[in-house]
């Protein structure tokens, strides 16, 4: 009954420009405009790159598309700025829009193709395979997520030497924009996923997703290391910033100096080079004990 | 009608309002079709004209593709209709509350409306994935703008139900009180929403035109029309109500009745903007007072003139939203606050140097 009236109501309202967003699609031809950093990347290391007319704001690898005109942030993109790039077709990470841009995109004929956005390692695999395939590339798809498989058993082992018989590093993800907005990361969040994969143990559980981060709660979640994203280091002043942030001073890894920050990206993208960032991250929290 | 001589001795005639209302419509006429002329998507004058013409019939030059057709006719044309709308409501919206409650710092989200249209729209966007799990695709605009519009009506109905037609003071207190509850429901759904709510609730409150179709723009015409008629009528009884409320009422103006249509005017005009386009702030409070900057408080004028000034100016922040960094989009919000702010003071200071020299 609900689904009825839902279709009514969706039916009194549609006109050409309100068409479903399709997610089963053939294969692109021509140039594209990629949304979501991982997407990007992942355009780039099948080979696609030079097909590429323009990206999102999140899109910052390889360091090519930084030349390349930019679209407003993958949630908030803009139909005419897109189209104005002349491409055949849009890929997405799942959660860009606002959907009434997705539909005025398909409305004048730039095919929208949505790819998973999940954080995860099934997730990254899913998502190179359907972007791969979006593109008509299914066997440089398969390749480039057995290569990822590969790095990423590798990593795994690597940091599994690295921690030797040790107990797990505790570690807290904070993700900062400046010293007003901290958040700490829970569970089932990316930066848990790459702690627990990278031989670590999320230092925060309670929760699941990111809070606000409380001087309090830092001190009671005793991290031995914590791990920023570079911008967010930046964004608080550096390491003597981020060393002066509530409760920091209190806990283990405040005590050794312990703040690190890798790339966003390599960190939290969940892109093809996921085993990198597992690496970089294993050498961040198992190193200097 | 007569005109009621106690009243026009009340305030001065003059032909500046006049010629100020033709050259703001003539204004907002040129600016709409330069608006609807430029765009990330660059296009010859010939082509835009072409384009335009196309539905009437017009033969289509070679140049021109079904595509320029939509850009023009499917993006550009309900954009900016939806903008002049959505501005000119905001600052009659404006006008109105600062006559009722005759405060130059009334604005709009005194009795409510912003705040509970706001909450409305946040329930859907953090809780919406829990009522509808499989995702609402197309729909889901039109059930969050639903929503913003029900949260708006409901909150203002809620002020004028708990300040009994008592004093214009009771309503602005009630209006402030339940502004603030509102607030902190939208606070409270920030902090348990997830990321993806979260930005989505983030630039749903930055406010933008950018979702304009045409079922939009007659959504908003649908509302806002008979909210301005309510409104002009009410530009007579708004004049003796500046004497005071006793005053008015002395000269037989009903002023809780008075108090009752502004406000469904305001609830009107006010929710179905924010509705549709989110919150777009600052040009409820600064556009009256240009107005009246320009051409003195007489209502009549000063509603109409607040209705086309404020068109002209979200139609041209909206232009410069979405060409000064296309192919990206600065918030529409960002771009009126950050020019018409200063702008305002400009005014603000020589308009006192004349008066104090």
């Amino acid at each position: 009954m609900r689904r009825l009236a839902l279709i009514c109501l969706a039916g009194l309202f549609a006109t050409p420009a309100t068409a479903e967003i399709t997610t089963k699609t053939t294969t692109i031809q021509g140039p594209v405009v990629t949304a979501g950093g991982a997407v990007t990347e992942t355009v780039f290391a099948l080979g696609a790159g030079d097909r590429v007319v323009g990206v999102d704001a999140a899109s910052l690898y390889p360091p090519s598309v930084m030349k390349l005109p930019r679209t407003s942030y993958f949630r908030a993109l803009s139909a005419e700025g897109i189209i104005a790039l002349g491409p055949k077709a849009l890929i997405a990470v799942e959660g860009s829009g606002p959907p009434p841009a997705l539909a005025q995109l398909q409305s004048v004929g730039v095919q929208v193709v949505t790819v998973p956005g999940e954080r995860t390692v099934a997730g990254a695999e899913a998502r190179v395979k359907a972007i791969a395939a979006a593109l008509g590339r299914a066997a440089e798809g398969e390749a480039l997520a057995q290569k990822m498989k590969t790095e990423i058993e590798a990593a795994r082992a690597e940091a599994a030497r690295l921690r030797g018989d040790k107990a797990p590093p505790k570690v807290l993800f904070v993700y900062a924009r400046g010293k007003a907005v901290l958040n700490v990361g829970g569970a089932d969040t990316g930066a848990d996923r790459m702690i627990t994969l990278a031989g670590g143990e999320s230092a925060v559980t309670g929760f699941t997703g990111f809070k606000p981060m409380t001087a309090e709660a830092v001190v009671a979640a005793k991290p031995d290391v914590i791990v920023m994203t570079t911008r967010g280091l930046q964004s608080v002043g550096g390491p003597e910033g981020a060393a002066a942030l509530p409760g920091v001073s209190l806990t283990p890894a405040g005590q050794a100096g312990r703040v690190v920050a890798m790339d966003d990206l390599l960190l939290l993208g969940f892109g093809p080079r996921t085993g990198e960032g597992l690496r970089t991250l294993a050498a961040l929290i198992h190193g200097g004990r | 009608m007569s005109v009621a001589p106690a009243r026009s001795m009340m305030i001065e005639p003059s032909s500046r309002p006049r010629w100020l209302l033709l050259g703001l419509a003539l204004a907002l006429a040129a600016l709409c079709v330069v608006a609807i002329g430029v765009g990330a998507l660059s296009l010859s004058f010939e082509q835009v004209v072409a384009a335009l013409g196309e539905p009437l019939g017009l033969p289509r030059p070679a140049d021109l593709t079904d595509l320029h057709v939509n850009v023009v006719w499917g993006l550009r044309a309900p954009r900016v209709i939806l903008a002049a709308l959505v501005g000119g409501g905001l600052a009659v919206a404006g006008a109105l509350m600062q006559g009722v409650f005759r405060n130059p710092l009334a604005e709009p989200t005194l009795v409510g409306v912003s705040g509970g249209a706001a909450l409305g729209a946040a329930i859907i966007i953090v809780l919406g994935g829990l009522l509808w799990p499989e995702g609402l695709g197309a729909a889901s605009q039109w059930i969050t703008a639903g929503a913003a519009f029900a949260g708006g009506a409901a909150t203002v109905a809620l002020v004028v139900a708990l300040a009994g037609g008592t004093s214009a003071h009771t309503l602005l207190l009630s209006g402030i009180a339940l502004q603030v509850i509102a607030g902190a429901g939208v606070g409270a759904l920030t902090f348990i929403a997830d990321d993806e709510a979260l930005r989505s609730l983030t630039f749903w409150m930055l406010g933008s035109v950018g979702s304009a179709t045409w079922p939009a723009v007659a959504v908003a015409a649908a509302l806002m029309a008979p909210a301005l008629i309510l409104a002009f009528s009410l530009s007579r009884p708004l004049d003796a109500l500046t004497l005071g409320e006793r005053q008015a009422h002395h000269l037989g103006v009903p002023v809780r009745q008075i108090w009752r249509r502004a406000v469904v005017a305001v609830a009107l005009l006010v929710g179905a903007a924010v509705a549709l386009c989110g919150v777009i702030g600052f040009l409820g409070l600064v556009v009256p007072h240009l107005v009246r900057l320009l051409i003195g408080p007489s209502h009549r004028d000063l509603l109409r003139a607040s209705a086309l000034l404020g068109a002209v100016i979200l139609v041209g922040a909206d232009l410069a939203a979405r060409t000064l960094a296309a192919p990206a989009e600065i918030p529409v919000g960002v771009i009126t606050t950050l020019i018409g702010g200063p702008f305002f003071l400009g005014l603000l200071v020589q308009a006192r140097r004349r008066v104090s020299p």
